[in-house]
């Protein structure tokens, strides 16, 4: 791998890989010392063009844990504001020698460009792109159901998939690129996926997607889950009406307190509560069920930094890092950009050299 | 064209584990605080060798309880120039290592490297009071000022050779072996491959 951009592309080989690397990170976490040496001397450039909070502190531990050095830059009160470009912006970054960027911007495909382009020759994470995808927060989410369905089967979760594992993704589909890297991450690795959402929230397309869609929370419930997840309704983004109320939305498609207690019901015993956060509790969720037992927010920010760190951990470490992608003299168009993008990216075979 | 030789059959090296085991517990007067540490991914196989010999000859220690695996992927210092390696787990004895005779394990010792980064790794979980360092195969070429107290057999050879380790618990078609691809080649002995 080279480059982390979208789970759509992620063959299953190298997500699982990731995954069982986290494994390995999470057990550092629990350690006295909660450093290795591994990244020692490389510089990780967190570059935000939009708001976060967790993902952004969560790539910085994650960085930090694996000795490298930091450096955050945040689009609001830099040059950015005065109008530099993402051109720009990167040479200046590939200049001072940086050796991966986590780029988190409001522009889908603006990491694809990043990375097919020469403007830098890092590793490039997407940390989130416009309404496109989100590939580190799909693998901890697929890290936190494996670690839950491995621990139901009484088995190791390193190696396994997600196989047979039924996954419910309500909220504002449209508008979520969690939900896009989810889709394509946990069909890659087996789940079943329900999208529910009313039909107002759901991308054109969406019937071509690898997954069911459903208007309806409680009949998907009914049918039985074993993961339900709930998007968060990004006020930001609703320049448009998408429901009457939110009153409506929230009886209609939040996780509300019935909702919880029909779990019990429903004999639904082992079913997890996810949100990828930040919360809008009362709307999409409850706080009953943001706070029971159920509810994994917490594992899964907890589980963030060990995905990140297994994901800055693969990308940065190993000789594997080919030369920076031919010069591309012309402005590409955007679908060769996007199809250099793929050509980079599978490096799929390594090999474990014996020494001793 | 590549040339092997077999340098420890089966026979050899459970003599040498035997060996080594007995020595241990003389070094260290018993086996109070012993824990034996496994590199991966041979050494861990060997140090479970070695703790089930340890336990027969002294019926107080539980072989389980003794025997952990220390992972040193991380705190290699040829990261960057190799391929990129997968971590391997590491799991400590349930007592912990501080305050404890830890004898590291592994099949080669070669540059001394791989010690090194274990030596690192040691000293991030914890302060043992005395490391000890067990080797099945001493093969020299020395890169750094490190050597073995126990070792289970010193082998001259020119570093355009390779040894070779094959043991069941790793290299047995069955042994879930993810490098060198289980190729059927006989295991439990240790081999010599020199490219005529």
């Amino acid at each position: 791998m080279r480059h982390l951009l979208s789970t759509e592309d992620l063959s299953l080989h190298n997500a699982i890989r990731i995954l069982d690397t986290a494994e390995e990170m999470a057990a550092v976490g629990e350690r006295e010392v909660k450093k290795l040496p591994a990244l020692r001397g490389r510089t990780v450039v967190n570059l935000f063009f939009e708001d976060s909070t967790r993902t952004r502190i969560s790539f910085e531990a994650a960085a930090k844990r694996l000795s490298a050095d930091v450096i955050n830059f945040a689009a609001k009160g830099s040059s950015v504001s005065k109008g530099e470009s993402l051109k720009d912006t990167a040479q200046t970054l590939a200049a001072m020698g940086a050796d991966a960027v986590v780029i988190r911007h409001w522009a889908s495909g603006a990491p694809h460009r990043l990375a097919a382009t020469d403007w830098i020759d890092a590793a490039v994470i997407n940390a989130g792109d416009g309404t496109h995808e989100h590939p580190t927060q799909a693998l901890l989410d697929a890290f936190t159901m494996r670690r839950h369905w491995s621990k139901l089967a009484g088995t190791p979760s390193a190696g396994a998939d997600l196989k047979g594992m039924r996954v419910a993704i309500a909220g504002d589909v449209l508008h979520s690129r969690v939900a896009r890297s989810n889709v394509w991450l946990l069909r890659t690795l087996g789940a079943e996926v329900t999208l529910v959402a009313p039909p107002t929230l759901l991308p054109i397309g969406v019937e071509k997607w690898p997954c069911a869609v459903s208007f309806d929370l409680d009949e998907t419930l009914a049918q039985g889950v074993d993961a339900m997840m709930m998007l968060r309704v990004q006020g930001e983004r609703m320049n448009a009406s998408f429901f009457p109320t939110t009153r409506e939305y929230s009886r209609r498609w939040g996780f509300d307190d019935n909702r919880l207690r029909a779990l019990d019901s429903l004999g639904l015993k082992d079913t997890i509560i996810m949100h990828p956060g930040p919360m809008n509790r009362g709307l999409e969720i409850s706080a009953a069920a943001a706070d029971s037992p159920r509810s994994t927010v917490l594992a899964q920010v907890r589980n963030g930094v060990s995905v990140r760190m297994a994901a800055l951990y693969l990308l940065l470490s190993g000789e594997n890092r080919e030369p920076a992608v031919a010069p591309v003299s012309a402005p590409a168009s955007a679908s060769a950009a996007a199809s250099a993008a793929h050509a980079a990216i599978p490096n799929l075979t390594y090999s474990h050299q014996e020494s001793h | 064209m590549v040339l092997t030789r077999v340098v420890l059959n089966q026979a050899d090296i459970d003599r040498a584990l035997t060996r080594i085991a007995h020595e241990i517990l003389e070094a260290n007067k018993g086996s109070q605080d012993l824990v034996l540490l496994g590199i991966p991914r041979r050494g861990y196989p060997l140090a479970v060798r070695l703790a089930a010999k340890i336990a027969a000859a002294d019926p107080t220690v539980d072989a389980a309880a003794i025997v952990g695996q220390l992972d040193v992927t991380m705190f290699r210092d040829d990261l960057s120039h190799q391929p990129t390696r997968p971590p391997y787990p590491t799991q400590l004895p349930r007592t912990g290592i501080d305050n404890k005779v830890v004898v590291l394990i592994d099949d080669v010792l070669y540059s001394g490297r791989t010690i090194r980064a274990a030596l690192d790794a040691l000293i991030d979980l914890g302060r043992p009071r005395i490391v000890r360092l067990a080797v099945l195969i001493d093969r020299g070429h020395r890169e750094l000022p490190i050597r073995a107290d126990h070792v289970g057999k010193n082998l001259p050879t020119s570093s355009s050779e390779k040894v070779r380790v094959r043991l069941e618990e790793t290299d047995s078609a069955g042994g879930g072996a993810t490098d060198g691809a289980p190729d059927g080649a006989p295991v439990n002995e240790v081999v010599i491959e020199a490219t005529a």
